[in-house]
């Protein structure tokens, strides 16, 4: 009876979990992918990854250590590359190492045992509170708002930002709350997928999404139904299989990219040679 | 005439090196003014000051009062700075222009996107709406950058350099429309190509960290070499030239 119990919750959480994760990546991910800035949110999710050591250290919430350093990179960045105060990626590339040491540091400094840390590197299912699966929530829900009211704005400064900045004295906030956004998304997730994977969730539904169109709001529609998709059977797979949640995940979301991608391709290779055949047979005739 | 707007002894530097300096001009309703100078010279400054990009280091600028800042200036980059492979529709490129009148962009009027779709049609790019940028010839995204800068109507419009991507085919249309445009509008064109300034233009401005201004539209070689604004020179066909060593 228990075991059952224990299932059916399971079950629930995995499945809101996923329901979640997907529209929260789906958002985000579509936002970073087109606009080039996947290292970007590579640095800001290692970075939050210091928040999580001190979090132990302290005794707080390793997420909401991880939510503070997150945001506060990635405004951190933004800010010092608006004002051309920095090359971005070495910036980004030191930020995203010194995280991790601190991270590791507080985290060895903490007195005992922490069972809980390769939960926050490969990300694990068993370990999503209930009060992470609303957050989650709530995270959905803020993002479908903001891209539903600011759809456009948020589309023209993205692609050409010096263009709107000619126009916008807004430019800027909407730079500074999306990457907020952003880190907070790839903070909430983290527990899912974990730090070293997180990523991906981010960036292979869109890539996917992309193949098929080229409008925006169905790049966003698509990543979510594709992120969706891929942590169900991952989440099936790595029951049945016994292996980490967060790993089978993103293998089976690239497995899906690569076979995608390479269908595509072939089918243009063939149509490359029909038509290279079409035209020989054209020139044949000519010639006689 | 009405004025759009004037500067006063104005000069414009990077750090301490000097680009514009003591720059008195005016631009009035109407106007169609060729920009030309050496490269290095300022004129990509210029624009940059009275798109209020750059703040002058000396002297002003200001705008007519009595226009509204949203309907100030349209603006036609000398390089997308747009990203080709970004997910965006010709249509919507276009659209985004408004951002002259609107700063933050909610949803489009029905309005807008009727003129979005007749300035398509004037600029020769039916059957493109949806199109990618990535699959337009160097001309077609000119021609999008332009419906773009022209969609809010501003009363002045900046081009910088626009002859450079203008496919020959379309040449005589797009400066057609900009004629056709000058009646709503004052232009103030960069370019490199004097031939073409003096064919189209009405007055031209030589920059050269000063700034000359000249009246007509005709240009001649005695005035250039006067107002210290070196140009190239281009011939058709095999021209006897020699080149002679600069005197002291």
């Amino acid at each position: 009876m228990e075991g059952t119990i224990f299932q059916y919750d399971f079950i629930v959480k995995g499945l809101l979990g996923a329901v979640f994760a997907s529209i929260t990546a789906g958002f985000t991910g579509t936002y970073i992918v087109t606009r080039k800035m996947v290292f970007l949110s590579g640095g800001i999710t290692h970075a939050s990854f210091g928040g999580i050591g001190i979090g132990y250290y302290a005794g707080f919430n390793p997420v909401a250590g991880a939510a503070i350093f997150g945001v506060l990179s990635a405004l951190g960045i933004e800010y010092l590359s608006i004002h051309h105060k920095i090359r971005e990626d070495s910036a980004i590339g030191i930020l995203w190492a010194f995280g991790m040491a601190i991270g590791i540091i507080f985290i060895y400094l903490t007195p005992g045992y922490s069972p809980n840390l390769m939960s926050y590197l490969f990300g694990s299912i068993l370990t999503v509170t209930n009060a992470d699966i609303i957050a989650l929530g709530i995270m959905s829900l803020i993002l479908f708002i903001y891209f539903g009211a600011f759809y456009r704005t948020i589309l023209y400064t993205s692609f050409d930002e010096s263009f709107a900045r000619t126009y916008s004295s807004s430019v800027d906030i909407f730079k500074y709350v999306t990457t907020s956004l952003i880190a907070l998304t790839i903070v909430l997730n983290i527990r899912m997928a974990g730090v070293i994977l997180v990523l991906s969730l981010l960036t292979i539904p869109p890539n996917i999404a992309m193949l098929f169109t080229r409008i925006y709001s169905r790049i966003i529609l698509l990543s979510v139904i594709t992120g969706f998709m891929g942590t169900t059977c991952g989440y099936i797979i790595s029951y049945f299989a016994g292996i980490p949640v967060g790993a089978t995940i993103i293998f089976t979301l690239v497995i899906t990219w690569i076979i995608i991608k390479g269908f595509f391709l072939l089918r243009n290779q063939f149509a490359r040679k029909q038509t290279r055949l079409l035209l020989n047979q054209y020139e044949i005739r000519e010639t006689k | 005439m009405d004025l759009i707007f004037e500067m006063n002894s104005l000069s414009a530097s990077y750090g301490t090196n000097t680009v514009l300096e003591n720059v008195s001009f005016r631009v009035n309703e109407n106007d169609f003014i060729g920009v030309i100078g050496p490269n290095g010279g300022g004129k990509t400054t210029l624009l940059k000051v009275i798109l209020g990009l750059i703040k002058p280091s000396a002297g002003s600028i200001f705008f007519n009062s009595r226009l509204q800042d949203s309907e100030k200036i349209g603006y036609l980059p000398q390089i997308s700075t747009g990203d080709v492979d970004y997910p965006v529709s010709v249509t919507d490129v276009i659209l985004s222009g408004m951002m002259i009148r609107k700063r933050i962009i909610t949803r489009m009027s029905a309005d807008d996107r009727k003129k979005a779709g007749k300035i398509i049609e004037e600029l020769g790019l039916s059957g493109l709406e949806k199109a990618s940028l990535n699959e337009l010839s160097g001309g077609q995204l000119q021609r999008v950058l332009l419906g773009r800068a022209i969609i809010g109507d501003p009363k002045l419009l900046l081009l910088d350099e626009p002859g450079n991507f203008v496919d020959s085919t379309f040449e005589i249309d797009f400066y057609g429309k900009l004629k056709e445009l000058n009646n709503k509008m004052s232009i103030l064109m960069v370019s490199h190509d004097i031939g073409m300034i003096s064919s189209h233009v009405r007055s031209f401005a030589c920059v050269n960290r000063k700034l000359r201004y000249h009246p007509s539209s005709e240009i001649t070689n005695e005035q250039l070499l006067a107002y210290g604004c070196p140009i190239q020179l281009i011939t058709h066909g095999d021209v006897p030239h020699t080149v002679l060593k600069q005197h002291n």
